[in-house]
């Protein structure tokens, strides 16, 4: 399964923000929780964690070099 | 819950002790969990208590009047916090908070002063821990002053991708890296597209791929 952003549900205030700015439909609001559904679609575009107001939402990297 | 006599070989405060010491220290040693994001101690109250890391990474941070995080380090499996206000007494001076599943072993601040002063080698241990942690800073401060945050990041980028392994290397947020560096995290966003577009790095959606360390560190200023 790819990597899917990660939300806090004890953080997230169920403003709908993160929802208004993913391209791919890949958030939706669950009894005022954001909740993240795995979709292909998503790029990972971290506008979600950009946008939420209360640091509900993150989007973790890892951190490699390439080998060879 | 027992303490581990194995684990506690690998702290750097109980370096060079026999197995005898260990055990009279150990009997100080308790363990406590914590979740992700959950707080350990807060900035401004007392310190009653050393912390050592067992498993997980531990963030030590200070946040403003306006709510910016600054990370002031983030402390690995061995390694301790919450040192200075257990040694002058005085208040916690930043906050620290667990960012995953988190296991510690700490000892009350009385007993401390019980270990310092029946095993001197912790003690001299204690300087040499105390010592790398005012290089550590001595370094913060330089980046903050003297590098541009496209430089900050690429150390960062390089620091991060050579130090440690698997839960001691956690997978960091942008966010994360601007409190890490002192900026705000729109610039690290701006900062990784700009070292993609050089060549630097590859982001591949949650991995970024350092694929020019040379460039990176001259990013970072330290080829110059």
């Amino acid at each position: 399964m790819a990597q899917m952003p990660e939300i806090i549900r004890e953080l997230c205030n169920g403003c709908g923000l993160c929802i208004t700015v993913c391209s791919c439909k890949g958030l939706v609001l669950i009894d005022n929780v954001a909740v993240v559904i795995e979709t292909v679609e998503c790029d990972y575009c971290t506008e979600c964690e950009a946008v939420c107001p209360t640091g509900a939402i993150r989007c973790p990297y890892e951190i490699v070099v390439e080998e060879g | 819950m027992s303490v581990d006599i194995e684990f506690l070989k690998t702290i750097p405060y109980f370096q060079g002790l026999g197995l005898a010491e260990l055990e009279a220290i150990k009997r100080f040693v308790f363990e406590k969990s914590f979740d992700a994001n959950e707080f350990i101690v807060e900035e401004g109250d007392p310190g009653e208590a050393l912390y050592f890391v067992v498993s997980g990474v531990v963030k030590a941070f200070k946040t403003s009047a306006e709510g910016k995080e600054q990370i002031l380090r983030l402390i690995r499996p061995g390694e301790s916090f919450n040192d200075v206000p257990v040694f002058d007494g005085e208040p916690n001076v930043a906050s620290a908070a667990a960012m995953g599943p988190v296991v510690l072993y700490g000892i009350r601040k009385s007993d401390v002063g019980i270990i310092l002063r029946d095993h001197p080698q912790v003690a001299a241990n204690v300087v040499k821990v105390l010592a790398g942690r005012v290089r550590h800073f001595t370094s913060l401060v330089e980046d903050l002053s003297f590098r541009n945050v496209l430089g900050r990041v690429a150390k960062l980028l390089l620091e991060y991708a050579e130090n440690g392994t698997g839960l001691e290397r956690p997978h960091l947020t942008q966010q994360d890296m601007a409190a890490m560096i002192g900026t705000a995290r729109e610039m690290v966003g701006r900062s990784l597209k700009a070292l993609e577009e050089k060549g630097a790095i590859r982001i591949d959606r949650h991995r970024i791929v350092l694929t020019d360390k040379k460039a990176l560190r001259e990013t970072a200023g330290e080829l110059l």
